[in-house]
C-alpha cells in the first residue's frame, strides 16, 4: 500500500536548562493512504512533539519527513507553505485554538484567505459548506468561540483544518479536553469525514479506548520513543512489550466487581533530559534483564505488521 | 456650549444609560442564543470584522457619546472659518482682557482678540497635533515593538536598547532637540511630539506581543500557512490592542500639552497661529486679572481629551468580543 506519510530516525532535542531533552527520539513510522495511525503513550512523552515535528510546526533535530515520497525537510518556506495544504492539524484545546476576537466563520475562512482561494472559491459558500460538513448550525457564522461549548468549537477546529482539502491531518489528542458525551461525536465525525473525503490520520492520544475506536494501527512511545507497533486489533489481544501490556491493564473496565491482573510500574517515568541507558524501559520494566540496561534492544518484527524493541521477543525469535 | 451640554449629560448618564442597555441587549442578540430560530428565516449574513466592531460599538451609550463629541470638535475644525464671529488674529487693543459679553462670547485676550474665534480656529491645529503626533508614534512604536516582541532574541535586543537610549532623553527635551534642529511649525512639532513617545508604545506591545504569540492560536495559524505578517497583523495586534487604544488616547491629550510645551518656549506653533496649549499658556500671566483667558483654553482640552477617553475605553471594549456587558 502507498504511504502517505513516512518518517524516518526523527529527532527532536529541545535545549534546557537542565540539559538536552530528547523529546522526540529516533523514531520512523509510516501511514498508508486512507488509514489512521494511532500514537498512545502517557503525558510528556513525546507524541505531540512528534505530531507537530512531522508537520514542521516544531523543526526536527535530525532525520527525514517523506510526504508523498517527497522529502518535506528540505523545503524552503514558501515550499513548505504549499505543503501545508495537504497536511493539516487539529488541535487538542478548542479553547486556545481559536483566535478569541474573530468570528467562527472568519477563523474557517482563514486557511482559503492565506493561499488567496477565498474569492476563487466562492469564499462565503465554501465556509457555508465547511459549517456544514462539520455539523454546525449556518446560524453560528457571526458567532465568536467564547459563545461556543467545546464541540462546537472544536467542530471549527476540524473544518479550517479541512478548508484547503487536505490529505493528511494530524489529530493532536483531539477529544481529551472534551466531555465524554461530546468525545463521541467528534470521534464520530472524524471518521465520518475520513471516509468521504479519503483522508489519512496520525490520531495523537493518551486514551487507549479512543485509540481503539479510530485507528487502523496502533504505535506505542514511551520517553520520546515508539516500543511497539501494530494493528489496533493485536495492539489488545496479542500485545508484546511489557510497557503496552501495564498500559492496557490500566485501562478501566466499565463493570462492578469485574478483577484483572493490574500490572503496576514502579517508579516514576525518568527524566527525558537524562533517559537510562540501553533500554529506555528498563528502569520500571518488571522483566529487566542485565542486558537490557546495558544496549537498546533492537526493533524485530515477531508478525507481519507487528514491530516490537524488547530482548523477551527478539531473544525468543532467536 | 459644549461644556455645559457636557456637564448636563455626564452624571446622568452612569445608571440610565447602563440600565436600557441591558434591555435592549437582549433583544438585538439573536444569533447564538439557541431558541429563537423561527421558521423560513434568513441566514445570518457572514459579517466583517469591522462590521462586528461598529455593531458593538454602538451599543455603548458613553462611547457613541465621546464620538459624537468627537464628531463635533471635528467639524468645528473642517467649518472654523463659518462658524467664528471673528479672524484668530484681530486685534482690538481698546478691548483687552475682556470678560465674557454677548460681542465676544469667551471674552477677549490679552491683546483683544476673540477667544471663542481663537478656541475654534484653534481645534485645527490641536487635534492634528494630538492625531498626527500620536500615530506617529503608535505606528512607529507599535510596529518596532511587535517586531521585538515577536521575533525574540537579537532584533528585540537591538530595538529595545535603541528605545531605551531614546527613554533615556527626556521626551520634552528630545522634541526641544528635533524642533531646534529642523526648525518649528507644525509638521516638524508634530514629528517631534510623535517620536519622542515612540519608546512609550514599543515596550506595552512587545510586552503583550510576547504573551500572545505563545498561545496555540498562533501555532493554528501557522499551520494554515499564514504568513508572519499576516499573523502579526491579524492575530497578535489585535488581542494586544487594548492596553495600546487605551495608551493612545491619553496619548493624544500629552500630545496637545507637550505641542503647548513646545509653543511655550518659543520652539513650536508661532503666534498669532492659534493653538490651545499656547494660549493656556499666554494667559498664565493674567490668571488673576483675567483668568478666563487660560480657562477657555483648557477647558477646551479637557472636554476633547475626555471625549477621547469614552470613545478610547468603549473602542477597547467593542474590539474584544469577549466582553457582554
Amino acid at each position: 500500500m502507498e504511504h502517505v506519510l513516512e518518517v524516518r530516525n526523527l529527532h527532536k532535542d529541545f535545549h534546557t536548562k537542565k540539559g538536552l531533552l530528547k523529546a522526540v527520539n529516533n523514531i520512523s513510522l509510516y501511514i498508508s493512504r486512507g488509514e489512521t495511525l494511532g500514537i498512545v503513550g502517557e503525558s510528556g512523552c513525546g507524541k505531540s512533539t512528534t505530531g507537530r515535528a512531522v508537520l514542521r510546526l516544531v523543526e526536527p533535530t535530525a532525520g527525514e519527513v517523506l510526504f508523498e515520497g517527497k522529502s518535506i525537510l528540505e523545503l524552503k518556506p514558501a515550499q513548505m507553505r504549499n505543503m501545508r495544504r495537504d497536511m493539516q492539524i487539529i488541535f487538542q484545546d478548542p479553547f486556545a485554538s481559536l483566535d478569541p476576537r474573530i468570528s467562527i466563520s472568519e477563523i474557517i475562512a482563514e486557511p482559503l484567505r492565506v493561499f488567496n482561494l477565498y474569492k476563487k472559491q466562492g469564499g462565503e459558500r465554501r465556509v457555508a459548506e465547511l459549517m456544514d460538513l462539520v455539523g454546525l448550525s449556518k446560524r453560528l457564522v457571526n458567532t465568536f468561540p467564547h459563545e461556543l461549548d467545546g464541540g462546537r468549537r472544536q467542530r471549527v477546529g476540524v473544518a479550517r483544518a479541512l478548508a484547503l482539502d487536505p490529505k493528511f491531518i494530524v489529530c493532536d489528542e483531539p477529544v481529551s479536553a472534551l466531555d465524554v458525551s461530546i468525545q463521541a461525536q467528534i470521534l464520530n465525525l472524524l471518521q465520518d469525514i475520513q471516509q468521504r473525503l479519503g483522508l489519512t490520520y496520525m490520531f495523537i492520544s493518551h486514551d487507549l479506548n479512543v485509540v481503539k475506536h479510530v485507528s487502523n494501527r496502533v504505535a506505542v512511545m514511551y520517553l520520546g520513543k515508539i516500543v511497539e507497533t501494530t494493528t489496533s486489533h493485536n495492539i489488545f489481544t496479542n500485545p508484546q512489550h511489557p510497557y503496552t501490556k501495564a498500559l492496557l491493564s490500566a485501562i478501566p473496565i466499565p463493570k462492578v466487581g469485574q478483577k484483572r491482573q493490574r500490572i503496576l510500574l514502579e517508579g516514576d517515568v525518568p527524566s527525558p533530559v537524562n533517559p537510562p541507558s540501553g533500554c529506555i524501559f528498563s528502569a520500571r520494566c518488571p522483566y529487566v534483564m542485565e542486558k537490557c540496561r546495558q544496549q537498546e534492544p533492537p526493533m524485530v518484527e515477531p508478525a507481519p505488521e507487528h514491530t516490537v524493541s524488547c530482548y523477551l521477543v527478539s531473544d525468543e525469535m532467536g | 456650549m459644549d461644556k455645559e451640554k457636557d456637564k448636563e449629560l455626564q452624571p446622568s448618564h452612569p445608571e440610565s444609560g447602563y440600565a436600557i442597555e441591558g434591555a435592549s441587549e437582549q433583544a438585538s442578540v439573536v444569533d447564538g442564543a439557541p431558541h429563537s430560530e423561527p421558521v423560513g428565516r434568513k441566514e445570518p449574513k457572514q459579517r466583517g470584522q469591522w462590521a462586528e466592531v461598529w455593531r458593538r460599538l454602538k451599543r455603548n451609550r458613553m462611547a457613541m457619546f465621546g464620538f459624537a463629541v468627537i464628531l463635533i470638535i471635528v467639524l468645528t475644525a473642517i467649518f472654523a472659518d463659518v462658524i467664528a464671529p471673528y479672524s484668530f488674529r484681530e486685534q482690538n487693543l481698546r478691548r483687552i482682557a475682556e470678560s465674557p459679553s454677548m460681542d465676544h462670547l469667551l471674552g477677549t485676550d490679552e491683546l483683544g482678540r476673540d477667544i471663542f474665534s481663537r478656541i475654534i480656529y484653534g481645534t485645527r491645529i490641536s487635534l492634528q497635533v494630538g492625531f498626527v503626533a500620536v500615530s506617529i508614534s503608535v505606528i512607529a512604536g507599535g510596529f518596532l515593538g511587535a517586531l521585538a516582541g515577536y521575533y525574540g532574541n537579537k532584533l528585540d535586543n537591538v530595538i529595545m536598547r535603541f528605545m531605551d537610549i531614546l527613554l533615556a532623553i527626556p521626551s520634552i527635551l528630545l522634541a526641544i532637540a528635533i524642533v531646534s534642529a529642523f526648525g518649528g511649525g507644525l509638521v516638524n512639532v508634530m514629528i517631534a511630539v510623535g517620536i519622542s513617545s515612540i519608546p512609550v508604545y514599543a515596550r506595552i506591545v512587545k510586552a503583550s506581543v510576547m504573551s500572545i504569540k505563545e498561545q496555540e492560536f498562533i501555532e493554528a495559524a501557522r499551520a494554515v500557512g499564514a504568513r508572519d505578517l499576516r499573523i502579526i497583523f491579524k492575530h497578535v495586534l489585535p488581542n494586544a490592542m487594548a492596553p495600546i487604544i487605551v495608551q493612545g488616547t491619553i496619548g493624544v491629550a500629552n500630545a496637545i500639552l507637550s505641542a503647548a510645551g513646545l509653543s511655550f518656549i518659543g520652539l513650536g506653533i508661532q503666534p498669532p497661529t492659534p493653538e490651545w496649549g499656547a494660549m493656556l499658556s499666554g494667559g498664565r500671566m493674567f490668571i488673576r486679572t483675567a483668568p478666563h483667558i487660560a480657562t477657555f483654553p483648557g477647558v477646551a482640552i479637557m472636554i476633547t481629551i475626555f471625549a477621547l477617553n469614552l470613545l478610547g475605553d468603549g473602542l477597547r471594549d467593542a474590539l474584544d468580543p469577549r466582553l457582554k456587558q
